[in-house]
């Protein structure tokens, strides 16, 4: 790692500290600083802006860095893995096994909190996955990036349109609680969410790092990879398995969010250069900072109300990414 | 080449004509009634042959039939048939001019952008069928502009710029999607929910008319087109001696596959997989080199009303959309063709 490089990570790292403290002072209630720093230092449970602070702001904040982290070294490595510009997290299923598994858990369970559903997310999104990553065979050749993508988006449509039935066919209070997931929203998630999130993005980005050499030698292609020594097999499946949970976790924490995931890569690419060891961490910062921003955004746009993360960050992404492509040769294009 | 072949001349027009390709159509055509005659003669009100075709030759003594067949299932047969046949052919130029089986309109992020007016007509005017047909019309042909003039750097629009763009697009449109059914009151939030699941129910005479126009306008267009396109599928440059011009032919056909499009959303919301599918099942079945148009339509056709009829008769008390009936068939026969295809 050259030592501009290792700036620019702590310049990144700098960056996203500054983002998070902003998603603490900013909100739809004005907080004032010293206010805030006392709620962290040493809480009053009788002071109302201390409560709206360490309830709500600390954990959105976590959340929100912690999911965008984990959407952003997943779309890395599996951009990696497909050598396909276009590939995100979505495209294994993901958004589609944890949305049934959610709409599941509300029908048949009646529950009503997101800690509760979030188990069964990440169980769809993780199950879903697992059934793409059969079909697409991506075990025993792991060679046909385009089987892998056709298995994911099969699944995709038949488990979307299942939910759709189900969804029609049940009381408007199930397709209240869909529409709210779906949104992609950090509002109304407690520290219990965090507490599931991030023990996932932990694990996977250790299992991220590890694999980040052996990307290199896949994202050359499969043959030339093989060539290198790599086996290519192992590193497929072991890939396949950090991205779903890395994936799984993020979507059944906060809904599906899009593009954040497939933005995030290409930016790291452009000032990283082709490095995985580089691209993974730099994607991470990046998708965080992007989440974060949506998610403060989302709160001051629309004062008093809020407009999700997920919403404001698929608006916004979609232009950059438009600009994206016009200025610069995107992998494989 | 495959398949015989015979070219009909009149003067300076010709057209090849493949009797295997006629045959096809002519079965296509068969399977097509019998499946009208299936939708109209049963249900909670069954009707003999004998008195359907009464009732649609004007001499039908059973008021309430008549009430049923020219209110409730001639309106949606129609609907159902004109929107498949726009799909189909829609399909079948997309496939051609992208030169591959999963071109479809969804990728340009048509369907999202069509999607989009017809749900701000729904969430903010709470607007009828008419109003959301013609809005989901006109958003659709915008977005796809959209698409164009944004691809094109260089006097071109490039095949894989085309698609990041649309893929773009898309994204954008349907993160404002999303927006509009979540900030909206529950009640039209739904409706629009209903919408863009893709339904054949409640289709009046107002729904048949746009799809039939858009289709029997169009359609000619496109069959003019076909010719041209196949000659597109030896390389530009070849075609170009043949002295077709190729970013016309383009163009045109592009155009004319999303105006098809467009209409049978407007029609019947968002329905996914008819245009993929129908034009390789008909090229599985012909054996023609190029997706000939007018079986491609046909095919279209019978695979909507064929849904239709199993989410009608099938599904019992269970609302089942078609759009997503056929989103659910469609995933399947992807996935079966997974387990089908063996190792490579």
């Amino acid at each position: 790692m050259t030592r501009g490089r290792r700036f620019w990570l702590a310049f990144g790292l700098a960056v996203l500290l500054l983002v998070m403290a902003a998603s603490l002072a900013v909100g739809s209630r004005h907080i004032p600083l010293p206010v805030i720093l006392d709620a962290l230092r040493q809480p009053d449970p009788r002071n109302d802006l201390h409560l709206i602070v360490r309830e709500l702001r600390v954990p959105r904040t976590l959340l929100a860095a912690l999911a965008g982290a984990a959407l952003g070294m997943a779309g890395a490595m599996m951009q990696a893995l497909t050598r396909n510009p276009l590939a995100e997290p979505g495209l294994l299923g993901i958004n589609a096994g944890a949305a049934m598994a959610v709409v599941l858990g509300i029908a048949l369970f009646e529950l009503s909190d997101i800690a509760g559903y979030v188990w069964f997310g990440f169980a769809g999104a993780g199950l879903a996955g697992a059934v793409v990553v059969l079909l697409g065979r991506a075990h025993d050749t792991g060679s046909d990036p385009i089987r892998l993508v056709l298995a994911g988006a099969g699944l995709s449509v038949v488990l979307g349109a299942l939910t759709g039935i189900l969804v029609l066919n049940a009381p408007l209070e199930l397709f209240d609680a869909l529409r709210k997931w779906t949104a992609g929203s950090m509002e109304g998630r407690g520290l219990d969410v965090a507490a599931v999130l991030a023990p996932a993005v932990l694990a996977g980005g250790l299992l991220a790092a590890g694999l980040a050499g052996n990307l290199n030698a896949i994202a050359l292609g499969q043959d030339l990879g093989r060539t290198l020594g790599v086996r290519t097999g192992r590193v497929w499946v072991l890939s396949c398995l950090t991205v779903m949970l890395l994936a799984g976790a993020a979507t059944a924490a906060v809904g599906p969010v899009g593009f954040v995931g497939l933005l995030a890569p290409h930016a790291a690419r452009i000032i990283c250069g082709p490095d995985h060891r580089l691209i993974l961490p730099a994607s991470g910062l990046i998708a965080a900072f992007l989440l974060l921003t949506a998610d403060i955004m989302g709160r001051v746009l629309a004062r008093p109300e809020e407009i999700a993360a997920g919403i404001v960050a698929a608006i916004l992404g979609g232009p950059f990414f438009i600009i994206l492509v016009r200025r610069f040769r995107l992998v494989g294009s | 080449m495959n398949g015989s072949f015979r070219a009909l001349r009149l003067g300076s027009l010709s057209v090849l004509f493949r009797p295997r390709v006629a045959l096809i159509c002519a079965l296509l055509f068969m399977v097509l009634l019998a499946l009208a005659v299936l939708l109209m003669g049963t249900g909670t009100m069954p009707l003999p042959v004998a008195e359907l075709l009464a009732i649609l030759g004007g001499t039908g003594d059973n008021p309430a039939a008549e009430q049923i067949v020219m209110r409730v299932r001639l309106p949606r047969l129609l609907t159902g048939a004109f929107v498949g046949a726009s799909l189909g052919m829609a399909g079948a130029m997309f496939q051609s001019v992208a030169r591959n089986p999963l071109g479809s309109p969804d990728v340009i992020g048509f369907t999202t952008g069509a999607a989009t007016g017809a749900i701000v007509q729904i969430v903010m005017f709470g607007a009828g069928p008419l109003a959301t047909a013609l809005a989901a019309m006109i958003s659709g042909v915008a977005t796809a502009a959209a698409v164009f003039l944004l691809s094109r750097k260089g006097g071109s629009a490039g095949g894989q710029r085309l698609v990041l763009v649309g893929i773009g697009i898309g994204a954008t449109l349907s993160g404002l999607n999303t927006m509009l059914v979540v900030m909206g009151n529950l009640d039209r939030a739904m409706a629009a929910q209903v919408w863009l699941a893709g339904s054949l129910n409640m289709r009046t005479w107002w729904h048949v008319l746009p799809a039939n126009m858009g289709f029997l306008l169009i359609a000619p267009i496109a069959c003019w087109h076909g010719r041209r396109l196949s000659l597109l599928d030896m390389g530009d440059d070849m075609a170009r001696q043949l002295g077709v011009a190729t970013e016309k032919t383009r163009l045109v056909a592009v155009l004319a596959a999303v105006s098809l499009t467009s209409v049978a959303t407007a029609a019947a919301g968002p329905i996914t997989f008819v245009a993929l599918a129908a034009p390789q099942l008909v090229r599985r079945l012909t054996r023609a080199p190029e997706i000939p148009m007018l079986p491609a339509a046909l095919m279209g056709s019978v695979l909507l009303l064929a849904a239709d009829l199993l989410s009608q008769r099938i599904a019992g008390n269970l609302v089942m959309p078609i759009g997503l009936t056929t989103g659910l068939l469609g995933g399947l026969y992807i996935l079966w063709l997974l387990t089908r295809t063996g190792r490579r």
